[in-house]
């Protein structure tokens, strides 16, 4: 340990608001001729220092709108920052949103295939740890239908299993343990507590201070765009649970 | 440099798994299956020539044997049409990805443009079925020399051609919707611009300008190479070939400009 895993400095990350989406030519030439191309710049992040140590696991708490999960997509490289640097060390495994790689039409055996190559895995690899993640994901007589007639939790389900089966380095998981009934809910969390003694780094996004509690080791408030305190778990989770009763 | 080859490695599964999955949807759920690559262009080339060879007549006029040459330039043109729209609207349809992982985007318009490129060899068995076909008969067959080893450099330069503009058109998709309905209607324009049921020197175009404009696409030098290979026997025009290699590799460097200098902001578009 000591190796930090990620380095933001100075990040920023503005949006252009326009107030109706320009999207096709003639509205675009029409509006740039007449001069009503106006954006409102707001800005999502501002000046987001952070560190996080390999093995640290940073719970990122906040109120709807203060930027958690465009801090999570500027890390995993989603998007890109408008200012500043990002730097990640290691292999990153987003879970935003579970199951967004998928294919409805392909079978889910087609999807673990392809699913692992969007994180960019090689096909011998996924071979490898195929059995492995269609028995977490208890899907084994539907694994050749196609998605589209998956339920909403069982995508979330092999969304999952994927995800966490290829072992990476740095995990980002914005609120994907609410995904599925309390016993897969158990499993999933018993997982990732098993990645942690691995020595994954983790990035975690949640509402719930119990689960952040639970764990996460630091933790970081975010306020509108700006970071505004920063330690130990259990400390700031005090600190949000009194700023979210004084409003 | 180094780095983009490395992550271009690391990714090259990826665009191995959208080419196949490509391939594999597109005729997942009909009866005859991977077999349509081989009936379509069948079947559309029998009403093709029907319709310029006997219904309007004079198309077919001088021309050694007029259904290997429509369907010569027929499946090069699909190709190149459907290839085309396909990346267009490559990134629009993975939306769902791009937004929320990290993947190189470009994999999207060449994975469209390769699985389509994949389909397109496969159909040129029924040109090799035609060739047989007409050798079998006797009826007017194909001069086939050696050049028809020359056969490739039309069918590679074209792939380049259809990737440049690929990427091209799929940039300014992201942008502005509109590309979609207009490239469509410039699809249509270009197979009437394109000699696939006419002959080039069969037209009585006086207008030193239009000629011009005909001759300028790059489509028309490729087809003409490509029947120098498997109609005519010739060598194929070295001028054909310096001009569409020179276009293609053009359309490539603007391709890659484009799409690299934009490809950080289709994210607040998509």
């Amino acid at each position: 340990m000591g190796k930090p895993a990620i380095v933001v400095e100075n990040m920023s990350m503005m949006f252009n608001l326009n107030k109706e989406k320009v999207d096709n030519l003639k509205e675009y030439f029409i509006k740039f001729v007449t001069n009503k191309l106006h954006f409102t710049e707001f800005w999502a992040l501002q000046d987001i220092n952070l560190t996080v140590e390999k093995g640290d696991r940073v719970g990122i708490l906040g109120l709807n709108g203060a930027g958690k999960s465009t801090l999570l997509k500027v890390i995993a490289g989603v998007l890109k920052p408008t200012k500043g640097t990002v730097k990640v060390t290691g292999v990153i495994a987003p879970m935003i949103e579970l199951g967004a790689g998928f294919d409805l039409n392909y079978s889910g055996k087609e999807n673990i295939y392809l699913y692992g190559a969007t994180m960019g895995y090689s096909r011998k690899f996924i071979d490898k740890k195929f059995d492995e993640i269609v028995e977490f994901s208890e899907l084994k007589e539907f694994i050749n239908v196609p998605v589209k007639n998956y339920s909403s939790g069982m995508r979330a389900r092999l969304g999952f299993a994927i995800a966490s089966a290829v072992e990476p380095e740095i995990l980002i998981l914005d609120e994907v343990l609410s995904v599925g009934d309390a016993k897969f809910r158990k499993k999933s969390e018993n997982k990732i507590m098993s990645m942690f003694d691995k020595g994954v780094t983790v990035l975690f996004v949640s509402h719930s201070v119990e689960q952040v509690l639970s764990i996460c080791n630091k933790a970081i408030i975010l306020d509108h765009g700006k970071i505004i305190a920063q330690g130990d778990a259990e400390t700031i989770c005090e600190q949000y649970n009194e700023m979210v009763k004084g409003k | 440099m180094i780095k983009y080859i490395r992550n271009f490695h690391k990714y090259r599964n990826l665009l191995y798994e959208i080419v196949r999955k490509n391939i594999k949807l597109q005729y997942r759920d009909s009866v005859l299956g991977i077999f349509w690559t081989f009936l379509q262009p069948l079947m559309t080339t029998i009403v093709l020539v029907f319709i310029f060879g006997n219904v309007f007549g004079k198309s077919n006029t001088g021309v050694v044997n007029y259904p290997i040459y429509l369907l010569c330039g027929r499946l090069l043109y699909e190709f190149y049409s459907q290839s085309t729209k396909r990346a267009m609207r490559s990134i629009r349809n993975s939306a769902s990805v791009i937004k929320k992982v990290y993947v190189p985007k470009y994999v999207y318009p060449l994975a469209n443009t390769i699985s389509n490129f994949v389909t397109f060899l496969i159909s040129l068995t029924v040109l090799v079925c035609f060739i047989i076909f007409f050798f079998v008969t006797g009826k007017n067959p194909p001069h086939i020399t050696g050049y028809i080893f020359l056969a490739p450099i039309p069918v590679f330069i074209l792939f380049l051609l259809s990737i440049g503009i690929g990427l091209i058109l799929c940039t300014l998709d992201v942008f502005f919707k509109d590309v979609d309905y207009l490239y469509e209607v410039f699809c249509l324009l270009l197979f009437y611009m394109t000699p696939i049921v006419y002959r080039m020197d069969s037209l009585h175009i006086t207008n030193k300008v239009f000629f011009l404009i005909l001759k300028a696409n790059p489509l028309y030098s490729i087809t003409e190479m490509f029947r120098c290979c498997v109609l005519y026997g010739r060598m194929i025009d070295i001028n054909h070939l310096l001009y569409s290699l020179g276009f293609s590799l053009l359309t490539i460097i603007i391709g890659l400009a484009v799409f690299y200098r934009k490809q950080d902001k289709f994210i607040l578009h998509i």
